[in-house]
């Protein structure tokens, strides 16, 4: 058993370190190896190298190594990759069939746990697909002649696609016009939902075409796909939806506490916010005057400020519910600011559970409702601080 | 709108000084009943003033509502007994207005039904702080003044152990120490208080001041005081003679004594005074208190006692401390043990809805929205119903 899992340990140690280093220059395609190829099948032509249009997202990598990826690589990996799945699988104990991609995230981060903030820089296993960068197939034959008849404008997926719809859009109209002539047009008024849903994004369409655009022609794809819109014809449609991505909705994924009751029947409800490093818990009861008490003293002389207590205020007066509820909280940890932040947050989603749907909308819009994700940023060394470098003398 | 209601009523008091006599929750509902074809009243405010400017006469009715202080009393009584920030918003406004709240009534009626023939009463007004027991005290004074007592006012008694530029050697006692220019400024003010008892009272001994001076028995006090501010080095031990005869005398039943100490946990707590060698100073070192600490003892008759713990200048005391043993530690709670403690709590709604409306009808609260209910409510939550917070609040609007 040990020697298994020693090589599926380097395995994937291997797949690891491929992936944390991929990660950091993703997308570089050229040709090398495949000219490379191509010149060792040609015999003793000596052909051109190509290189072809790299999508590069990080214009400041410097002095990338331009990595060929060859097809056997590539299943290579995929195989490893399996193999590998499998390995963690049995080093976990579950079943290797059923091992999902979020059962070895869930392992890896288990097995080899990271403190470092940024989570592009902590161990990833993934699918070679989502590591190595897409890649096009060699675009020209034996004889050097290219397959697609764009080949020669440079960015041949891109004008294709644009070919593609606006040929769409003119079979349409003529269809329309078609049918207008016979006075059998129906003017459809449904108008199709794009609430929800958004276009592509530039790098979104880079990804798919694995070509570079620039701006202007991103925009003219779009409004292309606009127009085919106002067409207002099912196969313009279907052809839409695959350039929209749907928007999930953030408040459906914000829990609301149930209330709670106690002895005398009075509700109240009780949620936890943090800040900084400071952690509070706040209980809300649903009939009462208005009065606060923190770790059992009244809020008055716990936060001298009035700055810290008008962020106490904000939630209620929000919601405009001053007198109505009482408060009792227990907060540790952090500074004066820090605490009256974590308060506030544990009184905002306390409250949630007294409030109609829409008023947490709102809250959450307002921005009460979400844990302020800034902490303090480490010191490093060389710096005298996070930021702040040291005095630069000049000799 | 409202504001043009509330100063309609406002003049209608003026108007008719013994219209609110009887009512003060039915205020708005009287107001009705004779006004009927104006402006209806829409929700029963509290109406921020009284005509009543008399302590005597303040009942329960007034309570909420601010009584006027005529700038003469101000300055006979109140040369040196007011907090700062009063004294500001006094000179802002170009009027001084004190709120009639309950604490204040209660001492004010203890001291109507004092029986001079037992030993003084103590009272001691306590509270959180900012909550107004400087200002019930003053309403106490100023009561007792129009009742034409002798009114002993101690404004800070934190004052004296602190911050004190030069420490004499006492000429009476070498083991003590004399704090000339606090005592000179004290009596100025006394004097200035008390002119008209000054020559009635008589001294009962004779007091040597030094080979050249020297006051005979049976001259009037006032020769005392000047002696104690035109001789600086001997002023302490002038006030100390005050303290004395007036603790003698008031047993004879002349005048009224009412002793009225701010500040009183000085007394027993700790000084930041030092000596040459740089050695702490215990409060029973310094004349000053040591001679008020005679006085706020119970051993004679004819007076009251009105004390007033403070935090806010006391000296090595914790910010959340405001009960008596707290502040006034085991030895001075032991002293003053037989007292009678009065808690001055914050604001409740009505006296906030009158105060917010003393501010509005001075134009002090600027801002649009603390005209409106929302407003209200904000600033209700923020300073809590503490009086002193609700000031410093309204001064940035």
């Amino acid at each position: 058993m040990a020697a298994p899992c020693v090589s599926c340990c380097s395995a994937v140690s291997y797949r690891l370190f491929l992936g944390g280093r991929v990660s950091l220059a993703p997308r570089q395609a050229t040709w090398k190896a495949a000219a490379a190829e191509l010149q060792r099948a040609a015999g003793s032509q000596i052909l051109r190298l190509r290189h072809t249009a790299v999508v590069t997202t990080k214009k400041n990598v410097a002095a990338s190594r331009q990595e060929t990826y060859t097809v056997d690589f590539i299943k290579k990996q995929i195989e490893e990759f399996n193999i590998g799945k499998r390995h963690l699988a049995n080093m976990m104990g579950e079943d290797p069939e059923t091992f999902t991609q979020e059962d070895i995230d869930r392992a890896i981060a288990y097995l080899l746990p990271s403190g470092l903030f940024e989570k592009r820089a902590r161990p990833i296993m993934k699918h070679p697909e989502h590591i190595f960068p897409k890649q096009r197939a060699i675009q020209w034959g034996e004889d050097g002649r290219p397959f697609h008849f764009l080949f020669y404008t440079g960015k041949q997926s891109y004008y294709s696609l644009m070919h593609e719809a606006y040929g769409k859009l003119l079979d349409i109209e003529k269809h329309q016009n078609q049918l207008r002539a016979k006075g059998l047009f129906l003017e459809k008024t449904k108008t199709k939902d794009l609430i929800g849903s958004r276009w592509l994004i530039k790098e979104e369409l880079e990804e798919m075409l694995v070509e570079k655009l620039s701006d202007q022609d991103y925009i003219h794809f779009i409004q292309l796909l606009e127009r085919l819109l106002t067409l207002q014809c099912g196969v313009a449609e279907e052809f839409v939806q695959r350039f929209r991505r749907s928007v999930t909705i953030q408040s459906k994924k914000h829990l609301i506490e149930p209330l709670q009751y106690d002895e005398q029947g009075m509700a109240f409800s009780t949620c936890e916010g943090k800040r900084k490093s400071a952690k509070a818990e706040a209980v809300v009861y649903e009939r009462g005057s208005g009065k606060i008490k923190v770790n059992g003293i009244d809020y008055l002389l716990y936060f001298p400020v009035i700055q810290d207590r008008e962020q106490l205020m904000f939630p209620f007066h929000f919601l405009d519910r001053f007198g109505k509820h009482d408060v009792d909280c227990s907060v540790s940890g952090g500074g004066r600011s820090a605490q009256a932040g974590a308060i506030r947050l544990a009184t905002a989603k306390a409250l949630c559970s007294f409030v109609t749907e829409a008023e947490v909308e709102w809250m959450r819009q307002a921005g009460l409702l979400t844990t302020d994700p800034r902490v303090r940023e480490r010191k490093k060394p060389g710096q005298e601080g996070a930021r702040r470098k040291f005095t630069w003398k000049k000799r | 709108m409202l504001k043009g209601v509330t100063g309609l009523i406002s003049r209608v008091h003026k108007l008719n000084p013994g219209f609110f006599l009887h009512t003060g929750t039915q205020a708005p509902q009287s107001i009705v009943a004779h006004l009927d074809n104006q402006v209806p009243v829409e929700s029963p405010r509290a109406v921020s003033r009284t005509s009543e400017s008399d302590p005597a006469k303040h009942r329960l009715q007034h309570e909420g509502q601010h009584y006027n202080i005529p700038f003469q009393d101000l300055k006979t009584v109140f040369p040196h007994g007011l907090p700062t920030r009063f004294v500001m918003q006094v000179k802002t406004f170009n009027e001084a207005c004190l709120m009639v709240r309950k604490p204040a009534l209660e001492l004010l009626h203890y001291l109507k039904n004092t029986n001079f023939a037992h030993p003084a009463v103590r009272y001691v007004l306590y509270g959180e702080k900012g909550t107004g027991k400087t200002l019930s005290l003053c309403h106490a004074i100023h009561f007792c003044a129009k009742q034409n007592w002798l009114i002993l006012h101690i404004p800070d008694a934190h004052r004296w152990v602190k911050n004190c530029k030069d420490l004499l050697q006492s000429t009476y006692n070498n083991q003590r120490f004399d704090q000339p220019l606090e005592a000179s400024a004290w009596l100025k003010n006394f004097k200035t208080t008390n002119e008209h008892f000054l020559s009635q009272i008589k001294v009962q001994e004779k007091y040597i001041w030094n080979k050249r001076e020297s006051t005979e028995k049976g001259s009037p006090l006032g020769d005392v005081i000047e002696q104690g501010i035109a001789r600086v080095r001997n002023a302490t031990d002038a006030v100390g003679i005050v303290l004395k005869e007036l603790k003698r005398q008031s047993s004879l039943g002349i005048f009224h004594l009412l002793v009225a100490v701010d500040g009183t946990n000085a007394l027993w707590g700790r000084t930041t005074l030092k000596r040459e060698d740089k050695s702490l100073v215990a409060p029973e070192e310094l004349a000053l208190i040591y001679n008020l600490r005679k006085m706020v003892t119970n051993d004679w008759h004819g007076g009251a006692i009105v004390l007033t713990l403070s935090q806010t200048g006391s000296l090595f005391k914790p910010r959340n401390a405001y009960l008596p043993q707290e502040l006034l530690g085991k030895e001075g709670f032991d002293v003053l043990d037989p007292f009678i403690p009065i808690l001055v709590p914050n604001y409740n709604p009505r006296e906030f809805e009158s105060c917010i409306q003393y501010y509005l009808e001075n134009n002090w609260l600027q801002h649009e929205k603390s005209q409106t209910e929302e407003g209200k409510k904000e600033l209700l939550f923020l300073s809590n119903a503490n009086p002193g917070q609700l000031e410093r609040l309204c001064s940035y609007l």
